[in-house]
């Protein structure tokens, strides 16, 4: 099998005396959408700080496309193909949602009307399109989280990090997104997301990595993590998967 | 071109006025407020465009002036090439300076108290180090030639820092045109977020203190050769660093008029205030920081933002208004 576009080998984090990631092997293949699940806490927006090159790691190494990308710039990172979205929305507040989106848009396109011309596609393939015009601060939440992923897609990404893109919206607004995202995996971008919205979660990924203060639990498909036993107890407590299972 | 006709109409504007006034008096004042309207348009372009708020723009103003009067009084150099030297020492300095902090990581109020002991560190030297004249000062030669970058007429130096000012003026709508500009303010807006999207923060950040500097260096050899005297209190003092943040500030920072209003703005309320009550020393400090409250508290986006806001809810009403 061809290497994965995102091998992370071993990472760890230390944040004074927490182990945040803790030896930490995760693999994104390319064209797929993995998942990547957990409780409050267990270390994953950390390990997309570490991916993205926001955070540096302790120990272990990242590889991208082939090559080793752990002590690069995340603007370099940036620029090689991996975008990352915010959980907690980082628009530029001041400006439009076609300015922000244009801000992305360049770093493909060094003339500004190449930009906006595509920052107005993005903005219209994840439905702002009537929306353009109007300050990134007027926007819903529901609207927010798509500018954050409009944003990260005008810079034509390879990889994208989705972080938890649809936490906060109602059951109408997911169904909405859910096939945007999908959309996206069969125009070949890789995608790996933390999603906390299992429904959404386990319909879209194809493999589900499973991450528990700081270390990997479990691996597999929907379905087998969704059996695994120390994924049960890692949402619901020590002894939840007997008790589970008693009932049965 | 687009988005430039508003330059070159107020730069038309401005150009007639000495045909029409005559009074050096009157000159003097434009003269002195242009002034301030560059050194202004160069922390603009740092920090109304960059979001980075230097408190030490007088360390590249006073290094333009220094390096313009130096030059011609100990090496003999022509007052043109002298400016072209002011500009471009002024423009390292601000890289210098701005290599440091920005590598440092400094944000926020920590920038500014770093840019501000730059400058102060500057003006101790300057009024000790011989070169620059130390206490005494440095006295630019009287020679009404425009070969030594001197003029009779009031009328032409208005004319030379409307030039440069109308420069200054381009560039700053250059930047907002631009792949640049488009970083800049992003990174003003959220620099994380601009990382996150392929912007080289530091790469920006020093590239914007470098035109800065430049732009406010070059309102220091204006001031040279125009008083043609310059020693450390005037060159490197805080006065200048609070001029050059206080005109966008008031005027609209971030757009490409706003150094040039609140210039006019600030300039014409200290005179009008000298009128009324006579020369009363640090009157124009009380009236800056009389506007400066009050549009902090009523125009957070300068006057020029005071305007548009205006006009857009105006037009929002009247959106409205159609549609029942």
């Amino acid at each position: 099998m061809a290497e994965p576009l995102l091998a992370v080998t071993n990472l760890s984090r230390r944040f004074g005396g927490v182990l945040a990631v803790d030896g930490v092997s995760i693999a994104a293949d390319e064209g797929r959408i993995t998942g990547l699940i957990g409780p409050n806490g267990a270390g994953k927006t950390t390990l997309f700080g570490l991916i993205s090159g926001f955070v540096a790691p302790n120990e272990g190494e990242i590889r991208y496309a082939g090559e080793p990308i752990t002590r690069l710039a995340t603007h370099e990172r940036a620029r090689r193909g991996i975008a990352r979205t915010f959980q907690i929305v980082q628009p530029f507040a001041g400006l439009t949602v076609r300015e922000n989106i244009v801000v992305g848009a360049h770093l493909r396109h060094r003339a500004r009307a190449d930009a906006v011309a595509a920052a107005d596609v993005v903005g219209r393939e994840v439905g702002l399109g009537g929306m353009l015009d109007r300050p990134a601060d007027t926007l819903t939440v529901a609207g927010r989280k798509r500018l954050e992923l409009a944003r990260a897609l005008a810079t034509e990404p390879k990889l994208l990090l989705l972080d938890e893109v649809l936490a906060g919206l109602n059951p109408t607004e997911i169904r909405e997104i859910v096939p945007v995202i999908r959309k996206l995996c069969a125009r070949g971008i890789t995608i790996m997301m933390i999603e906390h919205v299992m429904q959404a979660v386990m319909s879209l990924s194809e493999h589900i990595f499973v991450l528990a203060e700081g270390r990997i639990i479990a691996e597999g498909t929907p379905a087998q993590v969704a059996a695994d036993r120390a994924v049960i107890e890692a949402y619901l407590g020590q002894g939840a998967a007997k008790k589970l299972g008693g009932q049965a | 071109m687009k988005g430039f006709a508003p330059i070159a109409i107020v730069v038309a504007v401005l150009a007639a006025v000495p045909l029409i006034v005559h009074s050096n008096t009157t000159l003097n004042f434009l003269v002195v407020t242009l002034l301030i309207a560059l050194a202004g348009q160069g922390w603009n372009i740092l920090g109304g465009y960059g979001g980075q708020y230097s408190f030490g723009h007088a360390a590249f103003f006073g290094t333009g002036a220094y390096v313009t009067a130096i030059l011609q009084v100990r090496y003999g150099v022509n007052a043109w090439p002298g400016f072209a030297a002011g500009i471009a020492a002024g423009a390292l300095v601000g890289a210098v300076i701005g290599a440091l902090t920005f590598r440092a990581g400094l944000r926020g109020s920590y920038f500014a108290l770093v840019t501000l002991a730059f400058a102060e560190v500057l003006r101790i030297i300057a009024s000790v180090a011989p070169i620059t004249g130390a206490g005494v000062g440095t006295l630019i030669k009287l020679d009404l030639h425009a070969s030594a970058f001197q003029f009779e007429s009031r009328a032409v130096f208005y004319w030379v820092i409307l030039a440069l000012l109308a420069v200054s003026l381009v560039i700053a709508r250059v930047i907002e045109l631009t792949r640049f500009g488009a970083w800049l303010i992003a990174v003003r807006e959220n620099e994380d977020a601009a990382r996150a999207l392929g912007v080289d923060a530091f790469k920006v950040k020093l590239g914007a203190m470098t035109i800065s500097a430049a732009i406010t260096a070059a309102a220091g050899c204006f001031y040279a050769q125009y008083f043609l005297f310059i020693d450390s209190g005037i060159a490197y003092g805080t006065r200048m660093s609070i001029e050059a943040l206080l005109t966008p500030i008031i005027g609209g920072a971030g757009t490409v008029f706003g150094p040039l209003v609140g210039a006019l703005v600030v300039k014409a309320l200290g005179e009008a205030a000298t009128t009324v009550a006579g020369d009363a020393p640090g009157l124009n400090l009380i009236v800056y920081g009389c506007v400066l409250v009050l549009v902090i508290a009523f125009a957070p986006r300068g006057l020029i933002g005071l305007v548009t806001g205006i006009q857009r809810r105006f037009a929002r009403t009247r959106r409205e208004v159609a549609h029942g």
